[in-house]
Formats: structure tokens, sequence, C-alpha cells
């Protein structure tokens, strides 16, 4: 994605260089407010540490390897403006000294790359991450589009870039002067490998990096994630939920005062009990009951019998004790498969 | 492994690269005498001209005066054409070869399928790129990369800007040397073949102990530059003297981007 020397009108790299110019204006004085003096230091060394990214072969699903920019987790570790300013930086030097990507198209590159790449990265981050825990999976699984929407949104804008080249600028005889794709070529034609092996890479470095700072260093990922609390932090964060799912468990007889009978929730005994066929009439609009149990109902309701029928557990002769105890089970057979769930999604 | 094998590849190339950079431009040639600002401003100028002509002839022109100049310092056209040519002719020849089919305009030859315009169009991609990627590289050969830095300042790129690229520079290399050990490392302790899953979940954990060294080391920078007195305001050393040959330089490399940007209207 990384625009050449000769692909972009010297127009457009001007438009492009004048609209980059605000946002690393903006992004400087907004970094030096917030980190004083260590501003310098930590976009240096985050600059060249991006650079590095770039060079990376990454393993994709499907056995091919692709580049990831690295956009995704500057962003989520430096915060949108200190992300605009390193993945620059390093496309800056990346064009100067080894040629990738042209010093005419430096504005260009910047913009797609570190502005709108970051700037999108940060809002779908911050968009499906929510409050969520720092150590939560959905972190990343949001890292992982935030990486997936910036580069694809990067692309997407280089190829309008290049689409609208040859509309704008061709010759006398109508040859094209820089890039000759119109739009309904560039625009497939980048989309194709960014939706697919880019994008994917973006994805893979975005998601396997949050997850792997989750367990190393997730002092990291405070930066973007304000609202979140850290490991150790989430626990005492639930325990006021523990207490109110106790006191909730304690008034579970409440359910035993409620009068009457819950529409359609019937037995076939039901309908052979007068008192029972009294409530399913009443709550039916007085419409009568059959005189037997339909035979379907008959039928699949012998199929499976539960340990605790009615919330009367048949060793108990207390009806308060088995609400109170069937609570307690059914609540901690709900935790216990999230935990399963978490520990087999975590491993 | 091969992932492996590729990313160490890649890195080795880049510091190849940055090396022959260093190496080149302290040797004794044409323009590695000249006033960095100089060749800052004349390179610059004449990369916009091979941007703004509509001239192929021109732009042929800005090439050959790119290669005379690179003989003339010392640079091997092997070097440059290893490093440089044949990558962008891979690059562009690639992106460029369809459009001398699908552009519109009458055919060069009847019955065939490539068009005038096609031809032309796809030789203004490769020819642009060429050029322009040989200014650049000899800037970048001939000029040491602080000196280029210092010389940004001409251009009115402000101080913070050109010590972060610095000093992004200087840690460029040891966060490239730590990411090729780790790699070297973990290559020298494999055994067959990993599974696809354990390759990705190696390649993102570098990528997440290369950030969090990359932050710790930061913070180390930064405490450093404290106790040496940084308190937020930086400063260059701006010790470049301008001879009269600079000048002889500067008026050649306008004369030449103005050359290029008459003919080519």
């Amino acid at each position: 994605m990384h625009i050449p020397d000769g692909y972009l009108s010297p127009t457009t790299c001007a438009a492009l260089y004048a609209s980059s110019t605000p946002f690393w204006y903006l992004s400087l004085q907004k970094m030096k407010r917030r980190l004083n003096t260590q501003a310098v230091p930590l976009l240096s060394v985050f600059a060249a540490f991006s650079f590095v990214i770039m060079m990376f072969n990454l393993p994709l699903p499907g056995g091919t390897t692709g580049h990831a920019v690295g956009v995704g987790i500057a962003t989520i570790v430096l915060g949108p403006w200190g992300s605009i300013l390193a993945i620059s930086v390093a496309l800056i030097i990346q064009a100067i000294f080894f040629g990738d990507g042209g010093i005419t198209a430096i504005g260009a590159n910047c913009f797609n790359m570190a502005i709108v790449g970051s700037l999108v990265s940060y809002a779908v981050y911050r968009l499906i991450a929510g409050n969520a825990a720092i150590e939560s999976a959905r972190r990343v699984i949001a890292a992982s589009i935030a990486g997936y929407c910036a580069i694809n949104a990067s692309a997407l804008l280089a190829s309008i870039e290049f689409g609208i080249q040859p509309r704008f600028f061709h010759d006398a005889s109508g040859s094209p002067l820089y890039a000759p794709y119109p739009l309904h070529i560039a625009i497939p034609a980048m989309m194709i490998g960014h939706l697919t092996v880019a994008g994917l890479a973006e994805m893979v470095v975005s998601g396997g990096v949050v997850a792997y700072l989750q367990r190393a260093e997730p002092a990291l990922l405070k930066a973007t994630a304000p609202g979140a609390s850290i490991i150790g932090e989430a626990k005492s964060g639930t325990k006021p939920l523990w207490i109110a799912l106790a006191v909730l468990l304690i008034f579970t007889p409440l359910g035993i005062l409620a009068a009457g009978a819950a529409w359609g929730e019937w037995v076939p005994s039901d309908f052979s009990t007068p008192r029972a066929r009294q409530q399913i009439a009443a709550a039916s609009g007085n419409q009568a009951p059959p005189i037997e149990a339909p035979s379907g109902l008959k039928r699949l309701s012998s199929v499976w019998t539960a340990p605790m029928p009615r919330y009367a557990p048949p060793i108990l002769k207390s009806e308060r004790l088995g609400y109170i105890l069937s609570a307690m089970v059914g609540t901690g057979l709900i935790v216990l498969c999230f935990l399963i769930g978490a520990r087999v999604f975590r491993s | 492994m091969t992932f492996v094998e590729r990313t160490i590849g890649g890195l080795s190339k880049g510091m190849s690269f940055a090396a022959l950079a260093d190496d080149s431009a302290r040797a004794d040639g044409a323009l590695q005498c000249v006033d960095p600002r100089v060749k800052l401003i004349g390179m610059l100028a004449m990369i916009v001209s091979v941007a703004v002509t509509h001239s192929l002839l021109t732009i042929a022109g800005v090439f050959l005066v790119g290669l005379s100049l690179g003989i003339a310092s010392r640079i091997s056209p092997l070097d440059l054409s290893r490093w440089v040519w044949s990558p962008v002719l891979l690059f562009s020849g690639f992106i460029a070869l369809p459009a001398i089919f699908i552009t519109p305009g009458a055919p060069i030859h009847a019955g065939w399928p490539i068009t005038q315009q096609g031809l032309r169009t796809a030789s203004f991609l490769l020819l642009r790129a060429e050029a322009a990627v040989t200014l650049s590289t000899l800037l970048v050969l001939t000029t040491r990369w602080a000196h280029i830095l210092k010389a940004l300042r001409v251009i009115r790129v402000p101080v913070v800007f050109v010590v972060i690229l610095g000093m992004t520079y200087r840690y460029l290399f040891l966060i490239l040397e730590t990411a090729l050990d780790m790699f070297e490392s973990r290559a020298s302790r494999t055994v067959g073949v990993l599974e696809p899953a354990d390759r990705r979940r190696l390649a993102t954990a570098t990528v997440g102990v290369l950030l969090s060294k990359s932050y710790h080391l930061s913070n180390d920078v930064h405490l450093a530059m404290q106790s040496r007195g940084f308190r937020g305001e930086v400063y260059l050393l701006d010790d470049f003297e301008i001879q009269l040959s600079d000048w002889a330089w500067l008026m050649c490399f306008f004369a030449v981007a103005t050359i290029v940007i008459w003919m080519g209207r």
C-alpha cells in the first residue's frame, strides 16, 4: 500500500500533504501536552518498533504470509495521536531511506495509513471493546477487527486516490499521466488483496499482540481503555455483583407467593386436577381446557425427567428450602459453564 | 520455519542496505562533497520536476542524469540495480503491465491488443518511479543520515520532528538487531516444522515481546535524557558551511529541474 513516486499527480500529493499537516501538528501538541519530556523518546522508539513490524513476515491462515503495518497495535498502545506520529515517522524513514513509498507521496501514505488508519482503528476498538476488563477476550476481538478495518479503510482511500488519476490527469492523446486504472478497476484490485491477505495480517498481529500483552504486560493496554479494570482489580470489581446474586438467591422463595399458574407451563396431570384446571381456564381467558392432556404433551413430557422437578428436590420436605437449593444449583451450573468456556477460549 | 527464515532475510537485508549507505556516504565522490542542504533541495526539485513533466523523454533524461551522478559518486550501477531498479521494475512493472492492454486507444499495430495510450501510460508509471527512486537513493547513499536530518530544517521541518526522526533511526537498528536475535535463537532451538497455529502464536508473541522491550527502552532513554538535562526543549547544532561550489551545484540542480518542467509542459 506504500504509494511510490509517479503514481499520484503533484496536485493530489500536495492536497494530501496539506490534509496531513494539521493532524501532524495536532498530534504533536497533544502528545507533548500529555507526556511532556517523555514524548520524544516514546515516539521515537515506537516509530522504530513500527518500522521493524512492517518488515515481519506473518504466517496467515491458509498457508500464506503477509506484512502488517502495525497501525492497530500502535493505536491501542499509544492512542490515536501517538500512533499517527509513530506510523508517520516510520513511513517517512521508509520513503527517504529505503525507497519504500515515494517522497512526493509521503503525505498520501501518511494520510492513508497513519492518520485514517489510526483514527479508524481507535474508533472501532473503543466501540467494540467498550468498558470490558483489560484481560477480557472482547478486547482481543476488538483489536483484531480494529486492525482489519483500519488497513482496509486505508486501502480503500489509496484505491480512490489511484482511481481518480486517469479521470483528471491525462495528456492530449488520452493517455493517463499517473496511475492508469479508473475507480472501477482500482478499487476491486486493491481491496481483494487487502480484504484477504493484508487485512488478515493486520488482524493476526493486532489481536495476537493484545492477547499476549493481556498476559505479559496489561498496563500497556490502559491508554485506550480508560474505564476498564486491570487484572486483580477486575476481581474486586465484580464483588458487588456476587453480593447481589447471593441476596437474590435468598429471596427466591418469593416465587411461591405468586398466585395462579404460568400460562403454558403445564404438566399432563394438571388437566385431570380440578384446581389446576381452574387455574388453566383463568389464565386462558376463561376458556375451558381439554378433558384430557393432549397426546403429544403426554408423550413428550415423559422423555426427560428433571432431577429437581418444579424446583422441589424429592429429598426435601420444605418448599422454601427446595427453591433456595434449586437457585443455588442453577446459578452454580451457569457460572461453571462460563468458567469452562472462558478457560477453553483463553487456551 | 519458512516465515522465520524469510523474516530474518528481510531484517538482514535492511541492515545491509544501511551499512552500504553509511560506507558509500563516507566515500570520496562528487555528490559526497556537496552541502547536504543543497543536495536535499536539489534532489527534491528534480523529483518534483519528474512528477510534473508530461514528457517521457525528459523523465528518461533525468534518469540518465541520476545514473551519471551515481557513477561520479562512486556508486556502482550494479548496486543501484540490485537495491533500487530491480525491485521497482518488478513492482511497478507488475502494476503497469495490464495498462498496456486495457487502456482505451489506438492499437500500435493493426490487430494487436496493445494500445499506444496504454504503452505510453505504462512507460510514464515505470520511468517516473525509477527516476524518482534513483534520485532519492542517491541522496541517501551520498549523505550521512544525521546530515540529511539537519538539512530538513531548510525546508522548515519542525526541530522536534527532526529530533524524533533522528532518534527513530538510531533505535531502529537496535530494535532490528533485537528482532533478528530473537528469530535466530528461535530458529536454532526449533527442530522440525511448526504447526500453522504455532507459527502465528510465535510471530505475535515475538511482536509482543518486542513491543514490551521497546516500551521499557523508551522509559530508559527518557530517564537518561532527563539525567543529562533534557527538559523538553530540543536544539540542533547547525554547523554546515556553504561553499562557492555548492552554489554551482544548486544552480545545476535547478537548471535541470526547470528544463524538465519547461520541456514537458
